[in-house]
């Protein structure tokens, strides 16, 4: 079946490859400082430097927990892409993880008047395409 | 440095709206021209030309403008981008050449094409936001009005009242989008919801238009026709841009933005007649109005009440409709507004005896942020 509007994909980078390895494996991967232990966001932080203490030692990559809390939240009732006009309305989240680093994705298996500040959510995983898996969260029962 | 040593001396306006006859180019110098001779100037008087690029045409540049000016030489000549901040950052920029002796007169300008222009595809940030359907800025700073709500309960009444009040504002401008549209809390309240919580209300306009403005010396400025508004502070305060690394949602660059211009300009807030602050959504105005130091953090949302940003209120904010009412030329909808408010010049909706303005620039999602103080 072909999909007039295929939602985007991110772009696979060589930073960035090795987390969308991860999520093949319903793991969520995160950059660790080999120096001081601060963790990131590969998909934000540029690879190769650590916003804790400045290191430019290559950090390594850890498996998150998946376990976080929500830091904020919107329901989109107006979309500006037509691959989402169906899902309408849908939640993107921004989690903060127990390891630090916050991540957005979708909100699932929850509506918006019940989710609340800091509510624990944990991650799951959708596939989008054969490369690309999506890390998104939903909350914990 | 010292304040006061430099004057917005001409302002430039153009049609605005919808402009689907005017290319981008024609915007920038039917703007420029406009404020070349508010300013009482030739074209040759003028040294300095600073642009920020239109997205809808990004070959109509610093250069382009001189040449259609026919200046043969600047001293300055340049491309600024600090996004939705940049009117505010240039400015600046222009008072600082001109304070080491490098230019006489800058021309700045500006131009929007959002209107009639077919839409720039949506890319996003670094990382994988577009695949989350995160597209444009109002999702991003939907977000951040969440944060806010979920720490200090903000509710769609106070939401509500910003734009309210920016619309009766407009509603007295014959240029304003929203002139002849007036808006009640219940039609604010009937909005389509856009992305929780802001709804359609609580969004900035889409527009086209182009604005200018020429800066010089105080002393040259005694010489130009209409009366100075002199830089009296500024200041810019720059925060990451992608929102998972932000300190929290709530914080933009707003905070040392507001911080350097009050130092500079040696005032407090009750010294401020006029406030021009920027408006991507009602929400900004909250928070803005809680990082500068109007109100406290948490309580910017019951700031707004009781009429406080209206013509009569305590600090009359946005008085031509701002980019929720008026139009959406980014920082350009409130640095023309607020000097024209400090020149007199703005009839029935003048702010009685207004001599200091205070006038913000956001961009991007609301990372980049610049404040300038101006007095008469
Ligand atoms: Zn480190």
């Amino acid at each position: 079946m072909t999909n007039e509007f295929p939602k985007p994909a991110p772009d696979i980078t060589p930073d960035t490859k090795l987390f969308w390895e991860g999520t093949k494996n319903n793991e969520l991967m995160l950059n660790k400082c080999v120096d001081c232990g601060f963790h990131r966001n590969p998909l934000t932080i540029a690879a190769n430097i650590c916003p804790g203490c400045g290191s430019r030692n290559h950090a390594e990559w850890v498996k998150a927990s998946g376990k976080g809390k929500v830091h904020t939240f919107t329901t989109v009732h107006r979309t500006f892409h037509p691959a989402f006009e169906k899902e309408l309305p849908y939640i993107i989240v921004i989690v903060e993880l127990e390891e630090g680093p916050r991540f957005l994705a979708n909100m699932r298996e929850i509506s918006s008047e019940e989710i609340t500040r800091d509510m624990p959510v944990e991650v799951i995983f959708e596939k989008l395409t054969d490369d690309i898996t999506l890390p998104q969260f939903k909350p914990v029962k | 440095m010292s304040k006061n040593e430099c004057a917005i001396v001409g302002l430039g306006y153009t049609p605005q709206g919808k402009c689907p006859d005017w290319t981008v180019r024609e915007l920038f110098l039917e703007a420029s021209t406009n404020a070349i001779s508010d300013a009482g100037m030739k074209t040759h008087d003028i040294d300095g030309v600073l642009v920020e690029l239109c997205w809808t045409d990004p070959m109509t540049q610093c250069w382009t403008l001189q040449q259609d000016l026919g200046i043969n030489e600047t001293s300055m000549s340049a491309n600024y981008d600090s996004m939705g901040a940049s009117g505010g950052c240039k400015i600046q920029l222009a008072q600082w050449a001109i304070q080491a002796g490098i230019c006489k007169n800058v021309l700045i300008a500006f131009v929007e094409k959002s209107a009639t222009a077919p839409a720039v595809p949506y890319r996003g940030s670094p990382g994988a936001t577009v695949a989350y359907g995160l597209h444009g800025a109002m999702h991003g700073i939907a977000m951040a009005a969440m944060r806010h709500k979920l720490l200090y309960g903000t509710t769609e009444d106070q939401l509500g009242e910003v734009a309210v009040t920016f619309r009766k504002h407009a509603n007295m401008l014959p240029r304003a989008q929203m002139h002849a549209k007036p808006m009640t809390m219940e039609d604010h309240h009937n909005s389509r919801m856009i992305s929780e919580p802001l709804r359609l209300f609580d969004c900035c306009l889409v527009s086209d238009g182009g604005r200018a403005a020429v800066v010089t010396s105080a002393e040259r400025a005694k010489d130009c026709p209409k009366p100075p508004v002199y830089i009296m502070g500024y200041g810019q305060g720059h925060v990451k841009m992608d929102l998972v690394e932000r300190n929290t949602l709530v914080d933009t660059g707003a905070r040392l933005s507001g911080e350097h211009a009050f130092r500079t300009a040696g005032i407090k807030h009750k010294d401020i007649n006029v406030l021009g602050l920027y408006d991507a959504t009602t929400h900004n105005i909250i928070t803005q109005l809680e990082e500068m130091g109007f109100c406290k953090r948490g309580e910017g949302a019951a700031f707004v009440e009781g009429g406080r940003l209206g013509l009569d209120g305590e600090f009359p904010t946005n008085t031509s409709g701002g980019m929720l009412s008026e139009d959406y030329l980014q920082g350009w909808t409130g640095i023309p507004e607020v000097v024209s408010q400090l020149r007199g010049d703005c009839g029935e909706r003048q702010v009685k005896d207004a001599q200091i303005g205070l006038v913000t620039n956001m961009g991007g999602f609301i990372a980049f942020h610049s404040t300038l103080i101006l007095r008469r």
